[in-house]
């Protein structure tokens, strides 16, 4: 086939108007974020003290590191389903949720006694979070990589542990309203290590199916 | 270069709004900028210029298939140039050279684009027209090597012409997969 007749075929494919990566990802977030909720509402709940547990500095950080995770993942989802974009591109917004978590961890060391450290870092419900976090990212996980195989990753595996992420973010967003463990040294340790394995699979996966 | 880039990418504009002719004459204007960042990247690493085309073909195909990955705030060149390594880096893993690092860098030098434009037939793509079955074979022949429309397409096959396009469009998806996936 020469060129130019693929040109043609390539001419005649009509444009039938197509839906934009981003607008995919919003609606593979948006869905995810409705089954995982539902999940969430009807297995879990919310913690009962939550009204009282929103005056707390702890538990309004947790949640907020969730959900700024969840935003910067967002952006570097949408960017990274582009083939010029790299994840050095990215990796500012994605520092984001880490650094400032970091800071917190600090200010907690800074707060609390260090005999307290090990028992805050352990907490009451540390299985529970491993647990409930990946289970409730399996939908938004595979909703957002069917998304992304509109788009063209410069590196497949990227574009999939950010999908990982932000699959993971929005899931520790909901369960962050259930745990009653609120330290920055619990977030630190074990729900990172829960998103961390969300991401991990989103990555492993992506490498897979990603690929165009 | 800005001159070239800023007329592409408003041909582009053109195309997404449905205008063919735009279109045609953009694939027509990337394809030898595709071909000298292609030969280039064959001399460096030492293969013959016999897969230069491939490389053009697979990259013309996916710049269709995932053209709304283009955002038209944004240069339109860095996105033709990424998927065009996308695409050598493929070619370069199929042939057995495993993760070389290809620095497209250099490609944007190359902008004034060679002339002499070959149209030597892409063996692969070739190759990957033949795993195509029925009627998306039929189709895919009467539009680029019979130089058919759509409509005239419908009509010889006794289908719609929005038929047509629906099986134009499945066959140019399984030609981009079947070239991906090296099932030659």
């Amino acid at each position: 086939m020469k060129t130019d007749d693929l040109i043609e075929a390539l001419v005649q494919d009509a444009f039938r108007p197509q839906r934009s990566p981003a607008q995919r990802v919003l609606g593979a977030t948006l869905l995810g974020a409705l089954i995982a909720g539902t999940l969430f509402a009807s297995v879990l709940g919310v913690r009962p003290d939550i009204s009282s547990a929103f005056e707390t500095w702890r538990f309004v950080l947790k949640l907020a590191l969730a959900l700024i995770c969840m935003a910067c993942a967002w952006w570097a989802c949408l960017e990274l389903a582009r083939p010029e974009v790299r994840l050095k591109d990215v990796f500012g917004w994605i520092a984001l949720a880490p650094a400032l978590l970091a800071v917190a961890v600090l200010y907690e060391l800074v707060a609390i006694p260090p005999a307290h450290w090990s028992e805050r870092a352990v907490g009451n419900y540390a299985a529970t979070c491993l647990l409930a976090i990946p289970l409730l990212s399996i939908v938004p996980l595979a909703a957002l990589l069917a998304a992304l195989r509109a788009g063209a990753p410069r590196v497949p595996a990227s574009a999939g542990a950010v999908a990982g992420l932000l699959a993971g973010a929005l899931s520790a967003a909901l369960y962050a309203t259930h745990c009653p463990d609120d330290s920055p040294l619990f977030v630190a340790v074990w729900y990172t290590l829960a998103v961390g394995l969300v991401t991990l699979t989103g990555a492993l996966l992506g490498h897979r199916i990603l690929r165009w | 270069m800005t001159l070239r880039e800023v007329d592409l990418a408003e041909l582009m504009r053109a195309a997404n709004r449905g205008d063919t002719q735009a279109y045609r004459k953009l694939l027509r204007e990337v394809s030898p900028v595709l071909r000298g960042f292609a030969r280039h990247a064959f001399l460096r690493y030492g293969l013959s210029n016999e897969d230069v085309e491939d490389i053009v073909q697979e990259t013309l195909l996916a710049m269709h298939l995932k053209r709304h990955t283009w955002v038209e705030s944004r240069p339109l060149l860095p996105w033709v140039r990424a998927i065009a390594h996308n695409k050598l880096v493929d070619h370069l893993r199929r042939s057995g050279r495993r993760r070389q690092h290809v620095p497209i860098d250099e490609f944007s030098d190359l902008l004034v684009a060679d002339p002499t434009a070959s149209l030597s037939s892409g063996l692969d793509a070739e190759a990957a027209m033949g795993k195509l079955k029925g009627r998306q074979r039929d189709v895919v022949v009467a539009i680029s090597v019979n130089g058919k429309s759509a409509r005239q397409v419908a009509e010889d096959l006794r289908m719609t012409e929005g038929a047509v396009r629906v099986v134009l469009h499945r066959a140019l998806r399984s030609l981009s997969k079947a070239l991906r996936n090296d099932q030659l």
